[in-house]
């Protein structure tokens, strides 16, 4: 009696399992590792169906921080990066986990704060003294905290203002350990100062009380960049469709659908591949 | 919260405009966690009962340790299937991280251990009751145990439930073996994760109630069925 019933549920299973998607390549796809403020600014949904459309591969993205997407990549579990923290990206490539890093698209951080300003970081000069102005004021900051792109760009420019406010963390230096968008919701909630790429900003459904309080320093440049993980490290990378992906992204056709991408009129990233390399897309 | 009203209407309209992009990642959750249940379901329910009717040195032990398992954090369950299966893992070369397969492996681990120690409480209540009849018919234990099994379906029916509940609500484990890829891997959990990291409150939480209305159907069709088994049963 037990057999039959165990069978009869291991069936259902087996069942289940093979009508599951089949790993196979029975269409050719290929999965891009990349950033929470890529997918969450919505830019992918408006490119990789233009992508799709035109070669019949088809894009996986994974969105994770940028120190995730390059400890993914290093396993072998994507064959395309695109993320945002070139150093990071120079060491993965000189590394040997990468092929090349091409630079694609840039747009830039903005500091986003409480409408009332307990900080007054509006009426500062440079980026430094807004950050030192957070600081003095001990005004809630919310931090990634998790090794992203975002991340290290706000590690590096505390460190750069020569400020130091890991010691306050749990204080009013708050690190979320979580993805852009769920940090902003944090900062929404709790009426902090965050760092933010624009495009994610803009697309930020919940913004509460907060707007954007500082910009424009040339330091809050955020270059977004795309590297062909080392078929020689990982022999399964899918090395032509990975290629004809960066190749499109690089070529005329990518960036002017990247830069197509808008909000309000004005594009969420611009375009910026400087690329001799480029090839036709197909 | 602001959010309420607009979050029933947003469910509202999503349901009434059946949006092929729901239904897929409905019909996907379902199928992950209906498959990895009914797999944990035949390992863990003859593995409880086993336990059940066995006495060996250690057995206090080995129970308090299935016992703990029910509370494995789905977290670390994820962790450890995306080790397992990362193309630089031991499964790698099988090719199945950010496919629904590790999803269900993932499921499985998380839920078996739940399924097999509800299923020895279960078992072991009626195996007292049944024990002496069993040495009169001098039953071998695997006999015993087919008996139990069969005898307690109805309350095992309830242990699934349980373990399909904690399959469909957790969102730690799918995400880092499923990587939330839209058309692919994406199930309500992760889609609520990625609703609320995008600011869009009201149509998480309608994703939200959604999965709950799923929830509740699964269970009130197992009801009926447990009910009407019941009734033949009785005749």
């Amino acid at each position: 009696m037990k057999s039959i019933l165990r069978s009869a549920l291991l069936a259902t299973a087996l069942l289940g399992l093979s009508a599951l998607p089949a790993t196979a390549e029975d269409k050719p796809f290929i999965i891009v590792q990349s950033t929470t403020s890529t997918q969450n600014s919505g830019l992918y949904d408006h490119i990789l169906p233009i992508f799709t459309e035109a070669t019949g591969i088809e894009v996986r993205v994974v969105a994770v921080g940028t120190g995730q997407a390059l400890k993914n990549a290093q396993n072998g579990d994507g064959d395309v990066l695109l993320v945002h923290a070139k150093p990071a990206e120079e060491k993965f490539v000189a590394d040997g986990w990468g092929v090349e890093r091409f630079d694609v698209m840039y747009n830039d951080f903005v500091i986003v704060g409480p409408k009332d300003d307990p900080a007054k970081v509006k009426e500062t000069v440079g980026i430094g003294p807004a950050l030192a102005a957070i600081m003095n004021a001990t005004a809630p900051f919310a931090s990634r905290g998790d090794d992203s792109g975002t991340h290290k760009k706000e590690v590096a420019l505390w460190k750069t203002a020569g400020l130091d406010p890991s010691g306050a963390s749990g204080t009013w230096y708050r690190e979320t350990g979580s993805g852009m968008g769920a940090t902003l919701n944090v900062a929404a909630g709790m009426g902090a100062y965050a760092l933010t790429d624009r495009a994610t900003w803009l697309k930020f459904a919940n913004k509460g009380d907060l707007e954007i309080v500082y910009e424009g320093d040339p330091a809050l440049f955020n270059q977004y960049g795309v590297i062909l993980v080392n078929p020689e490290r990982h022999s399964h990378v899918k090395a032509v469709e990975a290629q004809a992906f960066i190749d499109w992204l690089l070529s005329e056709a990518g960036q002017s659908a990247i830069a197509s991408y808008t909000r309000n009129g004005s594009p969420l990233f611009t375009p910026n591949a400087t690329s001799t390399r480029i090839k036709p897309a197909g | 919260m602001a959010e309420s009203p607009s979050a029933l209407s947003e469910a509202f309209q999503l349901l009434i405009s059946a949006d092929p992009a729901l239904t897929e990642i409905v019909l996907l959750s379902l199928q992950v966690s209906l498959t990895a249940t009914l797999i944990a379901f035949a390992l863990g329910a003859p593995l409880g009962a086993l336990i059940a009717v066995s006495r060996f040195p250690g057995r206090g032990a080995v129970i308090a340790v299935l016992n703990a398992l029910m509370g494995l954090p789905p977290v670390v369950v994820g962790l450890t299937v995306y080790i397992l299966v990362s193309n630089a893992g031991a499964l790698g070369p099988l090719r199945l991280i950010y496919t629904p397969t590790a999803m269900v492996i993932a499921q499985v681990l998380l839920v078996a251990p739940l399924i097999a120690a509800l299923s020895r409480l279960t078992i072991e209540d009626m195996h007292e009751e049944y024990d002496e009849l069993f040495r009169t018919l001098r039953l071998t234990r695997f006999a015993a145990i087919g008996t139990l099994l069969w005898d307690a379906r109805f309350s095992l029916a309830t242990v699934a439930l349980a373990g399909f509940g904690r399959a469909i609500a957790e969102v730690g484990a799918v995400l880092i073996v499923g990587g939330n890829i839209a058309h692919v891997t994406r199930v309500m959990t992760t889609a609520i994760a990625l609703e609320t990291s995008k600011g869009e409150l009201s149509m998480a939480l309608g994703l939200g109630i959604i999965l709950i209305a799923i929830s509740v159907a699964v269970n009130a069709a197992v009801g009926v069925a447990r009910a009407s088994g019941r009734r033949m049963a009785a005749i």
